[in-house]
């Protein structure tokens, strides 16, 4: 660990907590009707929109209602991208003549860009057209990341409200953080990144004779305006298969500053967001911390674990004070790459500037960790903050009751309904991880894609299931995940981490919203104190984090303890 | 809290016979129809047998784990079933024995019911002798000293003392008459002198003690809403770990690892939250007895914890904040008048007084002015008693007459028009009332004395009390019939944050009722019928005993006592209830942790020896690592039944302040405690050769 690297990490972290409550804010205007500095540019296209949608923005949706739109709407996008991935071969923009995508990994492709995890089984670059890329994934980028952000906003005005039936109306919802935030904001980092050199072109690739006289095929493509939105909607599916890595999608230091200023902007931004809505940004500076501080310890930890090197290589004579450089890029050396790693597993990103299979074994544990914590610090856009309301209804539940007070948060008391509904999503995560995980370990068709066998073989499983449920999308490599099997089953894994998640929280969401507020009192659980943001950290991490213990105890750990033992498998 | 109720006719917490009863039903409690209501206690019985079955297989046909190893774990997952039981066994059992005193009250009484109801004079007591169990709602018995009243219901002629121990466990006897608020009769009380004709409110079997019987057994216990809830999370952690567990099966598989049923389970068990699912109906039952220990009867669990939710506590002014009468205070003399002189008129004016304030006067002639009660048998004296037409009072002794009473009144008396009262005189009459007292006039003849502060005096330790309630963010408000000018002043020296003066039962109601839709939770507490529409639109309306019918049936919580004051503890048991709930589930959630460095490390040490880096405690062998977190698991849950039944200490202070406490005792300490526990039971288990 160096100096540098610190300052680093620092100027970017501190640059997303700079940039947290202006964008928060903005966004709390955005959803709550008011007029932006946008809305004389927009607001006419708005109503362009609804008109020919025939939405009636005024009408307000109950919980059923809005979740069920965001359901057809997800199920018209998985149809509309399925047939794109299928018949690609047919469509326009294909200079490179790439054939249909095959039923088993365009079904997963399609999920995985409807649910914003991005899990990428296929390699863009030589397998996907300039359409399927513009007009499938890319838009698909930007409505994953405002169905997100509608949900998430749904669920916050179920704590700004009482005695309400409506949580407002999800074409109006997804519209706005389209039109207002997503939109707006990618095409200033795409111009930012075409300056940092990031290709922007619909030409599919170069040839080029390489010194040696090879010929060589660069692929090129309409990079920097996916990569925006990759990153600033957490989605993570890279245009190229090294993603990040990729000297064309992540050239220099800035355009990697940027890069993690982007993917952590708006899920800290809409922590602040919560709060202003709900009447008390103190609030939502209260989960911006506990969000904050597990991300800062995951970077501690990783950055920590990738410095200290592998003791078998500097056995073998190699100089540890270099650190665990496998599978880094130079340009951005361990401490990006480690800030990189925890940011984009700490949100739903999942893209990468270096291979997580070559981090030592506890600098991958952390992000795998981290995604099975439930994404939540600060998470993906939108589902991260209403996967921390789950969690902080559950300490809520458990913090209030230790001050002689049936819980409530935020005014509204959490009864059963809630603690049911709360706790049928969090049980999604180790049902869909573990689950899927178990069968894969004993299932040789499974076990015949791992790259590597004995510990980190089961690590390579965990990882991908648990970059499916979480929708991060990550991959740790190593992991041939382009099977029927795998194809399949993280597939059902994403959209149980999406849908299975979120249907039972907009549920609770509507229970909520039709609660009275009560009067906060001296004998109220402050929920907005440091102690309230320890109490949910602990909770996070033992109700949210425990459970997977035993299989990472199997996994990286042992693989921790071999390494430091000497012993290779 | 106060002891006083606490300690009367009660069991102690540990009472031989209720141990003895309660190891009897916890094995009786074994049947798994009576563990279904418990998911997390039920897994863990299913667990145990299944154990069982492996221990016994591994006895005949030496397959699996070593007999004495699995057979030690079955018979540890057994005891954590046991003394889960054995928890709520005990809970029970002081409100089994109070049942079955209160049943035999209730035997078979025979009862006098009249003929002719309607017979109003004595000579027409004619009745027929029937059994209790006939009595039907509108029959009238008669009820004559030495009785048994046979059943619930309200006097409609007659005056009585009644015994009530029965019921209040208070033997000094009430005054039950008819008319008014204290014309309620219990079923199962005693008259003990005089006579009285009820008429029957209740129907057999419906009677206010049936009701209790039900209420202190818990025959009728239903989970609370709050309950429902936290056992909603327990299961949903039972579930978390059963994904865990199950799965760890086929991830051993793949680390060519054979981990076996009985340390999979074992591992289950210590993980799921089995701490607290083993106490948590001995938390609530524990919580209703405590009420009961204070002599108050909850219909509701739900009721117990909505007291502990208490934003608003609304407290009549008499009998709560101040004592029930006003007391002299202060004798205040007229310019040229001697104060001796003022209190010895006083006094004497007061000797044939017999209220409360009369005595207050003499008391404090005599105490604070030295006055002798002088002997006045000789001279004849003539007792002019109060009047509500002139509200004078006093003696004529020979030609002076001595007169005490309201202020206009003594003027009218000694014939001074108002307008030359002296000034100093006046004063003082608008200083005590604006202090919220009542000022009394005295003179002799025609001649003006003094004044008499008569003060409403505030309970000592009440404002204490309130400052209490209002670090804990409880607001109190102080129902009054009196004008709001001695309204806030006597509001101000209690220290209640509000007031409402001129109190109608309505304006209670619809203050109640605006505090509600404010969002937040009403208590209070009344005895008459008129109470009864705002106790029962209270979240939280006690009753008292010596209330109406009326009032007994709209409240949720019944004082037998009648002591409108306990409306705090009520409160603070309801805290009590909720927090030791929270604080035991959290201390159970926060043992995990090192329930799993004890057992992961063991489960691969074949296979994995660097895994053993894991063995923090450094525990002996993997076997007696897993039978030492096992026992620990089922010691833990004997070790915290003293506080499920007795609740966590509560003190009366803010919400951040508790759950910093809280946290650190049962979060940190939860945290610790196993690491501890597991380690010396490992070392107990190794040098006994267990493993």
């Amino acid at each position: 660990m160096t100096l540098v690297g610190w300052l680093q990490i620092g100027l970017i972290l501190g640059l997303v907590a700079l940039t947290a409550r202006p964008l928060g804010l903005y966004m709390a205007r955005v959803f709550s009707g008011e007029r932006t500095l946008l809305s004389p540019l927009l607001g006419s296209t708005e109503r362009i929109f609804y008109w020919l949608a025939g939405v009636e923005p005024d009408h307000e949706q109950g919980w059923l209602a809005y979740t069920s739109s965001m359901l057809v709407f997800s199920a018209t996008g998985f149809a509309s991208l399925y047939a794109i991935l299928r018949l690609q071969a047919y469509l326009p923009f294909n200079p490179r003549h790439f054939a249909n995508i095959p039923p088993d990994l365009a079904f997963n492709t399609a999920i995985s860009f409807l649910t914003n995890t991005n899990w990428q089984a296929y390699s863009g670059e030589t397998s996907m057209s300039n359409f399927t890329q513009m007009a499938g994934l890319t838009v698909h980028n930007f409505l994953s990341a405002a169905t997100g952000v509608a949900l998430a906003i749904a669920v916050t005005r179920a704590f700004a409200r009482h005695n309400a039936a409506t949580l407002g109306n999800f074409w109006v919802d997804i519209t706005r953080a389209t039109l207002y935030v997503f939109l707006p904001f990618s095409l200033l980092i795409a111009v930012t990144f075409i300056a940092t050199g990031v290709p922007q072109t619909l030409a599919g690739s170069v040839d080029a004779v390489t010194l040696e006289g090879a010929r060589q095929v660069i692929a090129l493509g309409p990079v920097a305006s996916q990569e925006a939105i990759k990153q600033f909607g957490t989605n993570g599916g890279g245009f190229f298969n090294a993603n990040a890595a990729h000297p064309f999608e992540n050239p220099n230091a800035l355009a990697n500053l940027l890069q993690i200023w982007a993917l952590l902007a708006v899920p800290f931004g809409l922590l602040v967001t919560f709060g202003k809505m709900v009447g008390s940004e103190k609030q939502g500076w209260a989960l911006f911390k506990i969000a904050g501080l597990v991300l800062v310890g995951a970077v501690v930890i990783v950055y920590a674990a990738e410095s200290f090197g592998n003791p078998l290589l500097t056995h073998l004579g190699l100089d540890p004070s270099g650190g665990n450089m496998e599978g880094k890029e130079t340009r951005f050396g361990i401490a990006l790459s480690s800030l990189y790693a925890v940011a984009t597993t700490a949100t739903s990103c999942g893209g990468v500037n270096a291979m997580m299979d070559s981090f030592a074994p506890l600098g991958g544990l952390v992000p795998m960790f981290l995604m099975q914590l439930g994404l939540i610090t600060p998470g993906g856009v939108g589902s991260g903050l209403y996967g921390l309301i789950v969690f902080a209804i559950i300490t809520v539940f458990i913090g209030g009751l230790m001050v002689g007070r049936t819980p409530e948060f935020l005014g509204k008391k959490i009864e059963s309904r809630e603690v049911k509904l709360a706790i049928l999503a969090v049980l999604i995560l180790p049902l869909a991880i573990l689950g899927f995980s178990a069968v894969a370990a004993v299932l040789p068709s499974a076990l015949a894609s791992l790259g590597n066998n004995g510990p980190h073989g089961l690590s390579e499983i965990l990882y991908a299931y648990t970059s499916a449920a979480g929708n991060n999308g990550s991959a740790f490599a190593g992991l041939n995940a382009n099977t029927p099997w795998w194809n399949v089953t993280t597939g059902i894994a994403m959209v149980l981490g999406r849908f299975g998640y979120v249907v039972p929280v907009m549920a609770m969401a509507g229970s909520i919203a039709a609660k009275k507020k009560v009067q906060a009192s001296l004998g109220t659980l402050p929920t907005d104190g440091g102690l309230f943001v320890g109490l949910m950290i602990g909770v996070i991490l033992i109700v949210g984090g425990l459970q997977f213990l035993p299989a990472l105890a199997l996994g990286p750990m042992v693989e921790h303890f071999l390494m430091l033992a000497g012993k290779t498998f | 809290m106060s002891r006083k109720s606490e300690s009367r006719h009660q069991l102690s917490l540990f009472d031989p016979a209720i141990m003895r009863t309660a190891a009897i039903d916890a094995v009786k409690k074994l049947s798994p129809h009576a563990l279904a209501a418990n998911p997390v206690i039920f897994v863990t019985e299913t667990v145990a047998a299944l154990v069982t079955f492996l221990w016994l297989r591994s006895l005949w046909l030496g397959r699996g784990d070593s007999p004495s190893f699995s057979g030690q774990i079955a018979l540890w997952l057994w005891f954590t079933v046991l003394f889960a039981n054995f928890a709520e066994a005990v809970a029970e059992g002081r409100g089994k024995a109070r049942a079955a005193t209160l049943r035999a009250s209730r035997s078979d009484t025979l009862a006098k019911r009249l003929v002719d109801p309607e017979g109003r004079s004595h000579l027409d007591r004619v009745y027929s002798t029937v059994s209790a169990r006939q009595l039907r709602v509108g029959d009238v018995v008669l009820v004559e000293a030495g009785d048994l009243i046979p059943s619930d219901g309200d006097i409609i002629d007659g005056m009585a003392s009644v015994n009530e121990s029965a019921i209040t466990g208070e033997s000094a006897p009430v005054i039950r008459e008819a008319g008014g608020d204290r014309c309620a009769v219990t079923g199962g009380t005693t008259v003990l002198s005089d006579w009285i004709k009820v008429r029957i409110s209740a129907q057999p079997g419906n009677t206010f003690i049936d009701r209790m019987i039900a209420l202190v057994e818990g025959a009728e216990r239903q989970k609370t809403p709050n309950e429902l809830a936290l056992s909603v999370l327990l299961v949903g952690l039972t579930l978390m770990f059963l994904i865990a567990v199950v799965t760890l099966w086929s991830f051993a598989t793949y680390s060519h690892t054979t981990v076996s049923v009985t340390v999979l389970v074992s591992l289950l068990v210590t993980l799921i939250p089995t701490t607290i699912g083993g106490l948590l109906s001995a938390i609530g039952i524990a919580g209703m007895d405590r009420l009961v220990r204070f002599n108050v009867l909850a219909t509701s669990g739900r009721a117990v914890e909505a007291a502990g939710d208490v934003d608003t506590l609304l407290l009549d002014k008499t009998g709560t904040i101040t004592f029930g009468n006003r007391m002299a205070s202060e004798f205040i003399a007229l310019p040229g008048v001697e104060l001796r002189k003022l209190a010895e008129v006083a006094l004497i004016s007061s000797l044939a007084d017999e209220t409360p304030e009369g005595r207050s006067i003499i008391a404090l002639a005599k105490t604070d002015y030295g006055i002798a009660e002088p002997d006045l048998t000789a001279k004849s004296p003539v007792v002019i008693p109060f009047a509500a037409q002139t509200r004078l009072s006093g003696i004529d002794i020979g030609e002076s007459r001595l007169r005490k009473g309201a202020v206009d009144s003594v003027l009218k008396f000694v014939g001074l028009p108002a307008d030359q009262v002296a000034p100093e005189f006046r004063q003082s009459v608008d200083r005590i009332s604006r202090m919220g007292g009542t000022p009394l006039a005295v003179a002799v003849d025609h001649s003006l004395l003094g004044l008499i502060y008569l003060k409403d005096v505030v309970k000592p330790g009440i404002k204490e009390r309130f400052a209490a309630l209002r670090a804990m963010g409880i607001k109190t408000v102080m129902i009054t019939g009196d004008n709001p000018l001695t309204a806030a002043a006597i509001a101000t020296e209690a220290g209640v944050d509000d007031f409402l003066a001129e109190a109608t039962p309505e304006d209670k109601l619809n203050f109640i009722r605006k505090e509600q839709t404010g969002g937040r939770l009403v208590a209070m507490c009344g005895d008459g019928t008129n109470d009864a529409p705002a106790l029962a639109q209270a979240d939280v309306g006690v009753a008292m005993q010596t209330g109406t019918q009326a009032a007994r049936e709209a409240g949720n919580m019944v004082d037998l006592d009648s002591d409108p004051t306990k409306l705090i503890e009520v409160v603070e048991i309801g805290k009590q209830l909720l927090m030791t709930r929270g604080s035991l589930t959290t201390f159970s959630i926060a043992n995990d942790v090192a329930k799993y460095f004890a057992i992961l490390p063991a489960l691969f040490l074949a296979t994995y020896p660097e895994l053993g880096a894991l063995n923090v405690m450094r525990l002996s062998s993997p076997q007696s690592a897993i039978l030492s977190a096992v026992i620990f698991n089922a010691v833990i849950i004997v070790l915290l039944i003293p506080l499920a039944l007795s609740g966590v200490s509560y003190r009366p202070v803010g919400a951040a302040a508790l759950l910093r406490r809280n946290l650190l005792i049962y979060g940190l300490g939860g945290l610790i405690a196993p690491f501890v526990g597991i380690k010396v039971i490992d070392l107990v288990v190794t040098a006994l050769h267990l493993s």
